[in-house]
């Protein structure tokens, strides 16, 4: 029997989405660093506006240099098309926004980026879209969370702070059961580490200032479609399967089959809401993702040597990394996350909440910063700096203990980077 | 539109604008597996030119009901009175792949219904990698892969999408694998019993229109030259470092050069 044989990841991760420039012969992706673009003539111009052409009209809703991207991230996740946008915030918005409306109702794990905690617990009610947040660890939450106008499921590959690792297959098959979509950020894993659509997500998300680009220049975004959902079937999304009168009644099931979510999010939610991605930020992101397979071996390899040397440290109390065996998701983590779990992790420093700050202000080649990601190793202490206003209390209810640091293993000298911490930690038990 | 023929009820796509009477006609006809999906845009185009548009599920396929058919002749059978359905007396007729047989089979059989024919990906006969059949008639996910991944050239396999921000092999293999059980292997079985394509190229009494890409390898360019060259009025447009999946990998040049036949 034959087997297909298709393009590997590292191809696809520099080579996706672009053809050599039918203009110029330019082999890297020029930067179409326009608004708009000339149309032939007035038909052309309509048969554009009325989606019977492929191309460009305006650079909020697409653009060629974007379009490159959004191709590769679609062909790395496994999808049938994406969107850029202008961070990962507003790539989260836009899945939301383009199925839920006033009145509908998210089930959510609850270990999730701060920022998307307070885009579901504080700014979304205030557009009438409610959220309940559930232990990711347990999928039966998921389901007993759900509600009559429930219209998502959501969760991260790796939770926050504890690295929880979703059970994405009886996550989905919750949501699934149950004619709910799963909308999964990958941000920290990245298609290297898992490809969330093979797994049974539907919607995938990520923060492209993070590993997809690697060097920490730019803000950026991701959505991706799988077009495996059946918007037809579940009966509960009006806006992707009844004429919708913002675009000439466009029924975006019947006309784009697998791509109606993606088609409605461009058609809709990039025209509207704007947050676009630039084509300079689109071009840097892109110079990234070239290097996404050889970095993210390198992160994963320093990670491990990092975690090896904490767990042994005199200084710290406790190590949470999937791959540990003493971690609760070890076993799930081997089975979804074989590559690897990432190159952000947490560990606990004797002394609380002042050793913490001893050592923070004992790094020299880590830097202090909030981002997680980026090529050169980052570290931050929560509880002098994102959660400083929180007591002891609070910070456990938090599921952050007032000696936790939080690391972003870069791409340096694996033992540059030990003495560096080894250094900080020893001057941080000095009192 | 819905269309009640006595194959079942027939979806057909419309180009998003109701049919006015005494407007010409154009009728799309999908491929192995497919929907009226792959003409979004043709069927937009035509529709705000004054054209009434049916892109047509053929049964059993996309939203119409009824049982696959297990001819080629049976598939043109329903195109013909589903376009009587819907009160169509003669249209242009496109096919892609199978659709192209299927569009053959009724400009050949049903002349009066033919005002032109354009022909996309074709070739007869139209045979079928024996691994392609066997994988389809284990409805394992093989042949979605044989015919997505080969239906591609291979720079296009890369991307490059003239339709920014699509992955064209990520919408391929979604469409293929909402396919219901048995009608890829059906429509494989079709397509490779189909033996009387010259036959039926040589009554065809229309226009006719070839529209190739030069890198296909399912239904290859050089094959199609047999059809040519018996039918009286035919002419082939061919796309350059184009795969199969010519209303994918090249979405305008296919719509100029349906303009110059429909």
């Amino acid at each position: 029997m034959s087997k297909v044989k298709t393009f590997g990841f590292d191809t696809l991760s520099l080579h996706a989405g672009q053809q050599p420039d039918p203009a110029t012969g330019a082999r890297a992706t020029p930067i179409y660093q326009t608004a708009s673009y000339v149309f032939k003539s007035p038909d052309h111009a309509a048969s554009l506006f009325n989606v019977e052409r492929a191309g460009h009209v305006y650079s909020r809703i697409t653009n060629p240099t974007t379009a490159v991207l959004e191709e590769r991230i679609a062909a790395l996740e496994g999808g049938v098309g994406a969107i850029a946008t202008a961070s990962g915030q507003a790539a989260c918005h836009l899945a939301i926004a383009t199925l839920l409306g006033a009145g509908d109702h998210i089930v959510s794990s609850r270990a999730i980026y701060g920022g998307t905690h307070n885009l579901l617990d504080y700014t979304l009610p205030r557009f009438g879209i409610q959220t309940t947040f559930v232990d990711p660890r347990d999928p039966d939450a998921f389901a007993a969370a759900i509600q009559p106008n429930t219209k998502l499921l959501f969760g991260e590959t790796l939770g926050n702070p504890g690295l929880d690792v979703l059970n994405i297959p009886a996550v989905s098959d919750v949501a699934h059961a149950h004619g709910l979509p799963l909308l999964i950020d990958s941000t920290f894993t990245t298609p290297y580490l898992c490809q969330p659509f093979s797994l049974g997500a539907d919607l995938v998300f990520h923060s492209a200032t993070k590993f997809l680009s690697g060097h920490g220049v730019i803000i950026g975004g991701l959505v991706v479609d799988s077009g495996a959902f059946d918007w037809a079937g579940s009966g509960k999304f009006p806006t992707l399967t009844e004429p919708y009168e913002g675009f000439h009644n466009m029924n975006f099931v019947e006309e784009f089959g697998p791509a109606a979510f993606i088609s409605r999010a461009r058609k809709e939610g990039a025209r509207d809401f704007g947050a676009c991605m630039s084509p300079t930020t689109a071009f840097q992101v892109l110079q990234g993702m070239e290097t996404l397979p050889l970095r993210m071996q390198r992160h994963i390899s320093n990670t491990r040597a990092i975690v090896e040397f904490l767990a042994n440290h005199k200084a710290v109390e406790w190590v949470t990394y999937p791959e540990r065996p003493d971690h609760p998701d070890h076993e799930l983590a081997q089975k979804l996350l074989p590559k690897g779990c990432g190159a952000v992790f947490s560990f606990g420093i004797k002394g609380g909440r002042d050793a913490g700050q001893q050592f923070i202000s004992r790094v020299e080649l880590l830097s202090h910063l909030a981002n997680v990601g980026d090529a050169k190793s980052l570290v931050i202490h929560p509880a002098s700096t994102t959660h400083h206003r929180m007591d002891a209390a609070a910070l456990e209810a938090a599921g952050i203990s007032e000696g936790l640091i939080r690391l972003s293993i870069g791409l340096e000298d694996a033992d540059d980077l030990t003495e560096d911490l080894d250094r900080a930690l020893r001057a941080s038990q000095k009192g | 539109m819905k269309l009640k023929t006595s194959f079942g009820d027939l979806f057909a796509y419309t180009g998003a604008r109701d049919h006015k009477k005494d407007q010409p006609a154009v009728v799309f006809i999908h491929g192995t597996g497919m929907d009226h999906t792959v003409w979004v845009l043709p069927s937009r185009y035509f529709a705000r030119h004054g054209f009434n548009v049916l892109s047509i599920d053929l049964p059993g396929h996309g939203k119409s009901s009824g049982a696959s058919p297990e001819t080629i002749d049976e598939m043109a059978d329903a195109v013909i009175e589903s376009i009587q359905v819907a009160g169509i007396s003669t249209a242009a007729i496109v096919g892609h792949s199978m659709g192209s047989l299927v569009a053959l089979s009724a400009a050949a059989r049903y002349p009066d219904h033919a005002r032109s024919l354009a022909l996309i990906g074709t070739t007869a006969p139209m045979g079928v990698h024996p691994d392609m059949m066997a994988s389809a008639q284990k409805n394992d996910h093989d042949v979605i892969d044989m015919i997505t991944y080969w239906g591609y050239s291979k720079s296009a396999q890369l991307g490059g999408n003239e339709n920014p921000g699509m992955w064209m092999a990520g919408s391929t293999l979604r469409l293929l694998e909402k396919a219901k059980e048995n009608v890829i292997h059906c429509d494989l079985k079709a397509c490779e019993n189909y033996a009387t394509g010259l036959e039926h190229a040589k009554l065809v009494r229309c226009p006719t229109l070839f529209i190739l890409g030069d890198r296909d390898i399912m239904t290859p360019m050089r094959a199609a030259q047999k059809m040519v060259d018996v039918m009286s009025d035919a002419r082939v447009c061919p796309l350059t470092r184009t795969g199969h999946s010519l209303m994918m990998e090249r979405p305008d040049a296919l719509l100029d050069a349906l303009i110059t036949i429909v």
